[in-house]
Order: C-alpha cells, then structure tokens, then sequence
C-alpha cells in the first residue's frame, strides 16, 4: 500500500473496467448477437492488470482464448474488441477471429492464440527479435494451467534461460482447464521454481491480490530489461465463472458451490477496494464516478457494435496471404 | 554413413540454366549456401537458426561457415525443441524479423506442425490482416542407405493441404538459390522441401542475388506426345526418361512446378492442352496427395483435353522400409516414369 495514489487508483479502475466489460458481455450473450465463443476471466483481473501496469506501449505481449482481461489491461482498443465479439468488420481483427483471437499491433499486442499454450513460444520469439536488435521491449506470455501441461512450457523457458531473453512467463493457475481440475493433471511443484534465481527468476504469489502481482511483476520487468533474462511467474487464482459463454451456461457438478463462494469472497477488486476505503485513498463518490465512466464507454461501444457492417461474403479469400 | 555414396554426382542438363554464361558451376549445397549467404548479407533482419547449422559439415554444406562470417547472433544451433522453436520463429518474423529455420528432415517438423500450422498459417487471415509471419522453414528429405520410415518422408502433401502456407519443391541448383531467396524476401511462412537426391547435382549459379518467381513453374523439356509434371528430384529422372524415349521417336514435354502452393496451374493445362496425355511423379504417398491434387485440378478444368486416363507415379502407400530390397521395391524413378508414359502412349 506505500504506492503512490494515483498508481492504485488506476489498478482498481482497470480491474474494474475489465469486470465491468465481462459482466456486460455475461449479461447480453444469450441474445446471440455475440456468435463466438466467450471465456470471461471473471475473477483473475488482478494478473493482466498488475503486470502490464509496468509496460510501455511498445512492450509486447501474448495472449489466450481467455484474453479479454490481456487485451484491455495492455490499452488495446476497447470499441474494436466489443466490434470482434460481434464478428464486425470494424472489429480488431475485422470479425476473422471472434473472442479467442485479438489483435492490437499498436499497443504490442500480437494475436492471441486459442491453442492451448500455442502463443508461449511467440512471446519468447518476441522477446528474441528485441534481444536480436538491442531494444529494451520486453515479452509476456500470459497462459493458464492447462497450458502448463505442455510440453511447449518447457522448451520455451529452456530457451529463454539459454538465451536471457527478456520474456515473462506469467501462469494464472486458475485451477481449471474445462472440468478438469489442476490436481488431476497435476502434482507437486513446478520444476521452474527449482531452477536457480539468476537464470529465472520465479515466483509463487497471490494472483488475486494486484499489489503482490504488481510487485512481482515490477521486479521481473526490471529484470529483463537491465537483459538479466527471464522470470516466471505463479500467480494463483480461480475461474469464478465456467470454462466458455456465460453464467447461466456453466455446467453444474464438477466442482464444490462452497469452494465457488470462499474464492468469491477473495474477489481481487473487492478486496482492493477495501483496502483503498479503509486508507481513505478513495472515496464512494470516485468510485461511482468510476462506474458511470466505464458504463457509459462500453454503452458506445456496444451500440457501435451492434449498428456495424458484417464482413462481405466476397471477401471469404482476403488476408489469406500477405501480399 | 556414405550417404554420399547412394548417387554418384551428376551435371545438370544445359537446357535446365537460366542464361548460363552469367554464372558459374556449383553444387546444389553450394547454391542453397550461396542463397542463404545472400540474404544474410543483404538483409539485417534475416537469421538462420536449426540444429547444426553451426557445425562444421553445415548441414549437408548448405550453412557451412555461414557462423563465422555472419556472426553467433545470427547463425546458431538450437534446443531440438520443434515446437517452442518454431513458435520462437513465428513471434520473432511478427515483431519483423525474417528468421530461416532449418531442420535436418521434414519427419521431424511433424513435431512443429502446430505452430507451423495453428498458427504461422493462420495469423495472417485469422486477424485480419493486421501481422503477418515472413517466415522461411526448409528441411531436406532423405533417401537410401536404411533411412526407414522416420528419416525419408516426403511430406509435401500435406503442407500441399494447408491454406496460409507457401509451399517450393526446388530441382536445379539454380532454382535452389533463386528460390531460396524469393522465400526469404516473402511476407508470409514458406516451407521449402529440398530432396537429398538433389545434392549430388551440379549446375551453373549465377552470382548476387537474383529471385525465381514462387507460383512460376517452367518447361524443363519440350515436346508433344505426353506431359510428365515431375517434382523435386523426379524432374530430372523424367528428363532422363524422356531423353531415352526421344530415340523412339516420342517427343514428352516435362513440367517442373517448383511451387506446389501455389500451384502453377496454367503452365500444366497448357501443356496438356497441347498432347493431351498426362503423367505425375511425386515423391510422396499417393493416397491424398501433391499426384492426386495435379489430377483432380487437370480433370475439373482440363478434361476436355484428355486423350487418355491420367497416370499416377508416386510412393506406395506404406512406411519406407530400412532393407536394401524392400527399399529397391518402394523407390521409383526414370524407369517408371518411363514404363507410365508408354502405358498412356500404346
């Protein structure tokens, strides 16, 4: 809590937006005008936020199927992402790619993959190419726990240690992948935490908890900038709501209600907002300001979406290659 | 292993050599070396990177001393790790770069289909348009001496099958260069297939850079009668068929497409227009493949011109076996080619 006010305040209000802009999308998206696959991060907001509060725009970084939360926290375009969602052309990748697949080259945002763990290794290579030409960006790859099952995890933290490239490796263990819980896939600690702290730096934190993300993450940032090499970051979470679509559509039975409500009462925005009203660092009436400021951008940004063009069937061959 | 002893060196016909009083006689390595030599120099976003392309033989000669001249930074050998490294690949050709990713052989980039396909394919389409993924992968099928079935697959059809990719199949060492070079200089994920039967040739190279257009095949022999469209190494045993064949009297022109995707479709319905008879040699399976492709494209936009049923010359559709018999059995060359363009012809 010794940061600087203006620095917590805007981690609350960009945790707040990401929220806001998901329960949005939860609460319309039974009217079926969002025909694309939606995986809310409702409940891991702290972990996009918390780390990229340290990029510069011109950082790179990469994203999953469940990467609404990436997209905003890095300054993607809020109306181009609502436009995608509703497979518009003005969407940000002109409605080829739907929910699993934004894109923000102007803010270092790269293309998100829905492969599991598919966009690890770009990251790393984005973090090659940096190193290659002498810059300061850094890469982040952002994944989930099911990512870590693969094989791809390892290779790519190999090479990045091999090479001190200047990437941050950053799981959201949210526990889940579909149904499947992590102990199921899982067992024991991950090997990283093993490695020695000078080739990759690792960490085992709170993801629900931004200040612990965020200083962790400031860490790691200064680290592969001074071209000190990689870090790995464990941040644990939960999925509150289910693996695609909306509330309503979570199918019921794989895990415990009771568990649902412990991880609900850890909500990281709430527990931030605590904290911030207890300080006095922030008063009701900001954060209703907050609010109305938020619903009124995704309101435009909504209707934008819903009056803008489809994509012409003639235009099924366009970008198949770069000429 | 004396790999080099399954196909003793061979000079390219002259009629394969674009303007051959510019250039000078070199190896297939040695052209696919002086391709990469080229782009290395001429462009500061072009690395090369692959298991062994440090080491001294330089993978076959193709790489060899390319490290020493144009430094670790840009030339080096790699975890084997396929699918990290080509996603590495694919995320350093989005921030610009033109990274050249060699393998050994084409078995082992099964390991790196998913990001060769998932996502180097898809992400120029996928987000309309906004990145794109200038990247080359080439890797060299191998043949002979008990290779077996994970060290010989010509895999093409199925990189054939996959929209986003680009796909070269080069059979001259001039082609190997110039190839080579137009894939480097292109927007987007080019896998080139080299073929180890090749690198016993010799042929005449120009110099400098110079581009061979992708999507552009060429006649590497005209004639009349039949038309062999022939890849990889293949073309030069049809020329070499059709060669024998001219003593009797039959004129066989020979399509090499030296692209597989995209296709040069005009260059082959010409043709065929013209003797109405077709045969087509791939080195791959035949069952869903580049032979099956050429034949279905001829007989929806070129059936009118068939004399005859079209001829197939292509590997049986089991592993390739280690024993030298067996291997005999599964391997073809200038006498089937032959013995399929007399079938059409009797």
């Amino acid at each position: 809590m010794n940061l600087p006010r203006e620095t917590l305040t805007r981690l609350y209000y960009e945790m707040l937006r990401i929220r806001r802009l998901q329960l949005r999308i939860d609460a319309l998206y039974l009217d079926n005008d969002m025909k694309t696959p939606v995986h809310l991060c409702i409940g891991q907001e702290a972990i996009p936020v918390g780390v990229c509060a340290h990029l510069e725009r011109e950082d790179y970084i990469n994203s999953t199927h469940r990467g609404h939360g990436h997209y905003l926290a890095k300054g993607g375009n809020l109306k181009a992402l609502v436009a995608e969602l509703h497979c518009k052309e003005t969407g940000c990748s002109k409605g080829r790619g739907g929910s699993m697949h934004l894109v923000d080259v102007a803010v270092g945002h790269f293309g998100s993959s829905s492969i599991v763990g598919g966009g690890i290794p770009i990251a790393t290579g984005l973090g090659l190419a940096s190193k290659m030409r002498g810059q300061s960006r850094v890469s982040v790859a952002f994944f989930g726990d099911g990512a870590a099952d693969e094989g791809v995890l390892y290779e790519s933290i190999n090479f990045a240690v091999l090479k001190r490239l200047p990437v941050l490796f950053v799981l959201e263990n949210n526990q889940f992948s579909v149904c499947s819980h992590v102990s199921t896939r899982q067992a024991g600690e991950y090997v990283f935490h093993a490695m020695d702290l000078d080739l990759l730096l690792s960490a085992k934190l709170d993801g629900n908890d931004v200040l612990a993300v965020y200083e962790q993450a400031g860490a790691a940032v200064a680290r592969a900038r001074a071209g000190l090499g990689p870090s790995f970051l464990e941040c644990q979470t939960y999925r509150l709501w289910g693996h695609a679509g909306c509330q309503a559509q979570e199918p019921q039975g794989y895990r415990d209600p009771a568990e649902v409500e412990q991880w609900r009462a850890r909500c990281p925005i709430a527990m931030l907002e605590k904290r911030l009203l207890a300080a006095a660092m922030i008063t009701r009436s900001e954060i209703e300001a907050m609010e109305r400021k938020i619903a009124a951008e995704l309101d435009e940004a909504f209707t934008c979406a819903r009056q803008d063009p489809l994509p012409a069937r003639a235009d099924l061959p366009l970008y198949l290659f770069c000429e | 292993m004396p790999w080099s002893r399954v196909k003793p060196e061979l000079h390219e016909p002259g009629s394969f050599t674009e303007n051959p009083e510019e250039g000078r006689v070199i190896s297939y390595p040695e052209a696919v070396r002086d391709g990469l030599f080229q782009v290395l120099k001429h462009d500061p976003q072009v690395f090369l990177m692959g298991q062994d392309v440090d080491a001294p033989g330089g993978m076959f000669g193709t790489t060899r001393e390319l490290q020493e001249e144009f430094g670790p930074e840009r030339v080096f050998d790699t975890p084997l790790s396929e699918t990290a490294l080509m996603g590495v690949a694919v995320g350093a050709a989005l921030a610009g770069m033109r990274p050249v990713y060699f393998h050994n052989r084409p078995d082992f980039l099964f390991l790196a289909m998913d990001q060769l396909v998932n996502h180097a394919a898809k992400w120029h389409y996928m987000f309309g348009g906004a990145v794109s993924v200038p990247l080359v992968v080439w890797a060299c099928i191998g043949r002979g001496w008990g290779s077996a079935a994970q060290h010989s697959q010509a895999l093409q059809g199925l990189f054939m099958h996959i929209p986003g990719l680009k796909l070269i199949m080069p059979s001259t060492c001039y082609d190997a260069k110039g190839l080579l070079i137009a894939a480097v200089a292109d927007a987007n994920p080019v896998v080139i297939l080299e073929h180890r039967f090749n690198f016993k040739q010799k042929g005449n190279v120009p110099e400098g850079i110079y581009r061979v257009p992708i999507g552009q095949g060429v006649i590497r022999r005209e004639g009349t009668a039949v038309t062999v469209v022939a890849v990889s190494h293949l073309v030069l045993e049809a020329f070499h068929a059709a060669q024998e064949l001219a003593a009797e009297g039959l004129e066989v022109e020979i399509i090499d497409p030296r692209t597989l995707r995209p296709l040069d479709e005009e260059i082959i319905l010409n043709s065929v227009a013209k003797t109405g008879r077709l045969v087509i040699a791939d080195t791959g399976w035949k069952t869903g493949g580049v032979t099956g492709e050429i034949a279905a494209m001829v007989a929806e936009k070129g059936f009118s011109y068939l004399k005859a049923p079209i001829k197939r010359v292509a590997a049986p559709d089991v592993p390739t076996p280690a024993g030298y018999t067996l291997e005999e059995a599964f391997y073809f060359g200038k006498e089937e080619i032959k013995q399929a363009i007399l079938e059409l012809v009797k």
